[in-house]
């Protein structure tokens, strides 16, 4: 990577330095460069990028039980995942799992910004309070969720709730009824809920107060201010959480496999995309790498042009604000 | 100045309880026997404070003699893990941040959008790949297969930069006239001025390297498991014992919860960072 940073170094009239100084830079400009940023891009290289590529040329072989390439077959794996019924269903369960989770994160997260928003006294409590579960992991959440919330036997939760009113328990993850929505869906929530928060009160805080005073000037009060100036202003914060939350809910792995799963099985539905990649290469019976790759590539697609799509929007809509 | 209406603290402090109670059902199952657990009335407190034949620390004691569950050995596995990959990721990612800022160029460019790209493609979508590379490094089931492979934060690295794109360049250059080269203009001056960011990007990575769940399960086998992985395997298991379970999952939570109380306006910072980085 020599950059010629010094224009001399070009200029027709002089002999031009040797290839040892250019490459070392004005100053040794380049070697130092390289000094700070060699370890970074080092690992970067072998634990991101040749792994991609790896796995690009794995998904066009027949790999089983090994991560060395058997029998070129070109795009065959990739033909018989997107026929994969299992497949599609997973890319399915994961959009029914963000048509739930995005707008109730996204509504849950900016009331309570605005419950806490011009508080007094006792915010840093209240926000601590509702920012508390980002501390805690998945696997203990489902922990909680599965055995004391939504347990099926009657000593759950909600169950011995229920049973106060005469109804029978209800058998919340046994995959029978589609009940498991709800606790996975409200596991989420909770945990993420007060992050989100976070974003939209850093949001609140940087609308200056000068524009609230030209409204209130005009006679805008209590909710036609919320309404016309705060969630107006917010636009930049709820692009970015929004993106967040959609691609953290294609990621979603954690609480499938604790709230749904036991030892060595996993049930044949709720299986969203990162679920399926890892029961079909590493931890179901099959072992199939090359099948596994090649949905890694279309997961990858997928994440890729929906990043691509929501940064040209972002631009867009930022160029429409400033013409 | 209008007062502030009373039902926002109402409300406020209804909604916090509901936060809060799932951390005190694992405190209340932790302080549970079995019996008491299972049964189908259900009651708010543990009923090892109120059962008198069996000491109220009966389940602490238990959970760590239960040669199943392996909690103290996982409990150094994860202290281990998360502290070395949080001293990783800061160092590595701090000089790659500080060579991306100080220096403009071609080069610099390509490698700014090689890291930004990583930004975009999640880790946990890659795992199969970096699994293979794992498994060819004969990584498997040790330590530096849990650290190394996450330690390579595009983020972290995105976050310093942003950060030293902001720094004076004056003390820099006051140290580089005394005679300093780079190397030691970063780590006398530059480093020892950044605590702030240092702090918000060293408590964001503890926290997600102590609660990652995916990774640890794929690379970890009978001697590195980390909290996670075995409260996970204790939980998915035939003839699961409740209160020990939750007495792990409360273990589990004390160290993160005290870098979250103690360390929480670093972490907020963190985050809002890396929530308006995307």
């Amino acid at each position: 990577m020599p950059t010629p940073v010094d224009p001399e170094s070009r200029s027709p009239t002089r002999p031009g330095p040797g290839f040892r100084s250019r490459l070392a830079g004005r100053h040794n400009q380049n070697l130092w460069q390289a000094a700070f940023v060699t370890p970074f891009f080092c690992g970067l290289a072998v634990f991101v990028y040749i792994p991609i590529v790896w796995s690009a040329v794995l998904s066009l072989f027949e790999a089983r039980n090994t991560i060395t390439p058997t029998k070129f077959v070109g795009f065959a794996n990739y033909g018989r995942l997107l026929n994969d019924e299992a497949f599609r269903s997973s890319v399915g369960t994961f959009i029914v799992f963000a048509l739930f989770i995005v707008p109730l994160t996204f509504v849950c997260s900016l009331g309570l910004a605005l419950l806490l928003n011009g508080m007094p006294r006792f915010q840093a409590f209240f926000r601590s309070a509702f920012f508390l579960p980002a501390a805690c992991s998945y696997v203990v959440a489902a922990m909680v969720w599965r055995f004391t919330f939504f347990s099926g036997a009657r000593f759950g939760m909600i169950n011995s709730v229920l049973s106060g009113f005469g109804s029978q328990p209800v058998h919340w993850l046994g995959g029978e009824n589609s009940w498991y929505w709800v606790a996975l869906v409200t596991l989420r929530l909770w945990l993420q809920t007060g992050f989100y928060m976070i974003l939209f009160i850093a949001g609140l805080n940087r609308i200056p107060a000068s524009t609230y005073e030209a409204a209130a000037l005009d006679g805008a009060t209590g909710w036609r201010l919320t309404r016309y100036i705060t969630i107006p202003q917010l636009k930049a914060t709820s692009a970015a959480v929004t993106m967040l939350l959609v691609i953290n809910a294609f990621q979603a792995f954690d609480e499938f496999y604790n709230l749904l799963g036991s030892i060595g099985s996993y049930p044949s539905h709720a299986r969203p995309p990162l679920v399926f990649l890892y029961l079909i290469s590493l931890g179901g019976s099959q072992l199939d790498l090359g099948v596994g790759s090649a949905g890694t590539m279309i997961v990858t697609a997928i994440i890729v042009v929906f990043g691509l799509v929501q940064n040209w929007v972002n631009h867009r809509s930022g160029a429409e604000e400033r013409s | 100045m209008k007062r502030f209406p009373v039902w926002r603290y109402v409300l406020a402090t209804a909604l916090a309880l509901v936060f809060l109670l799932p951390f005190y059902m694992i405190v209340r199952n932790a302080f549970s026997t079995d019996a008491g657990f299972t049964s189908p009335h259900f009651h708010w407190a543990g009923d090892l404070f109120t059962d008198p034949s069996q000491p109220w620390y009966a389940n602490l004691a238990s959970v760590f003699t239960n040669q199943s569950v392996n909690l103290a050995g996982s409990l150094l596995n994860s202290v281990v893990v998360s502290v070395l990959q949080t001293l990783g990721t800061v160092v590595v990612s701090m000089l790659a941040a500080y060579g991306l800022a100080r220096y403009d160029g071609r080069a610099s460019r390509i490698l700014l959008g090689l890291t930004l790209f990583t930004l975009m493609v999640p880790a946990a979508v890659t795992f199969i790949p970096t699994y293979i590379m794992t498994a060819r490094l004969q990584w498997i089931d040790s330590y530096q297969g849990l650290v190394v492979p996450p330690m390579f934060s595009a983020l972290a690295t995105y976050l310093f930069r942003s950060h030293f794109l902001g720094f004076p360049h004056e003390l820099e250059e006051a140290a580089r006239l005394d005679g300093a080269n780079p190397w030691q203009v970063f780590w006398r001056i530059v480093f020892p001025n950044s605590g702030g960011i240092i702090a918000a990007v060293g408590t964001i990575t503890f926290m997600g390297s102590w609660n990652a769940f995916l990774w640890p399960m794929l690379v970890a086998r009978d001697n590195t498991r980390t909290l996670q992985v075995s409260l996970s395997r204790f939980m998915t298991s035939q003839g699961v014992e409740y209160p020990e379970l939750f007495t792990g999952a409360m273990i589990s939570l004390i160290p993160v919860l005290i870098v979250f109380v103690v360390l929480q306006r670093w972490l907020v910072q963190g985050m809002e960072l890396s929530g308006m980085s995307s």
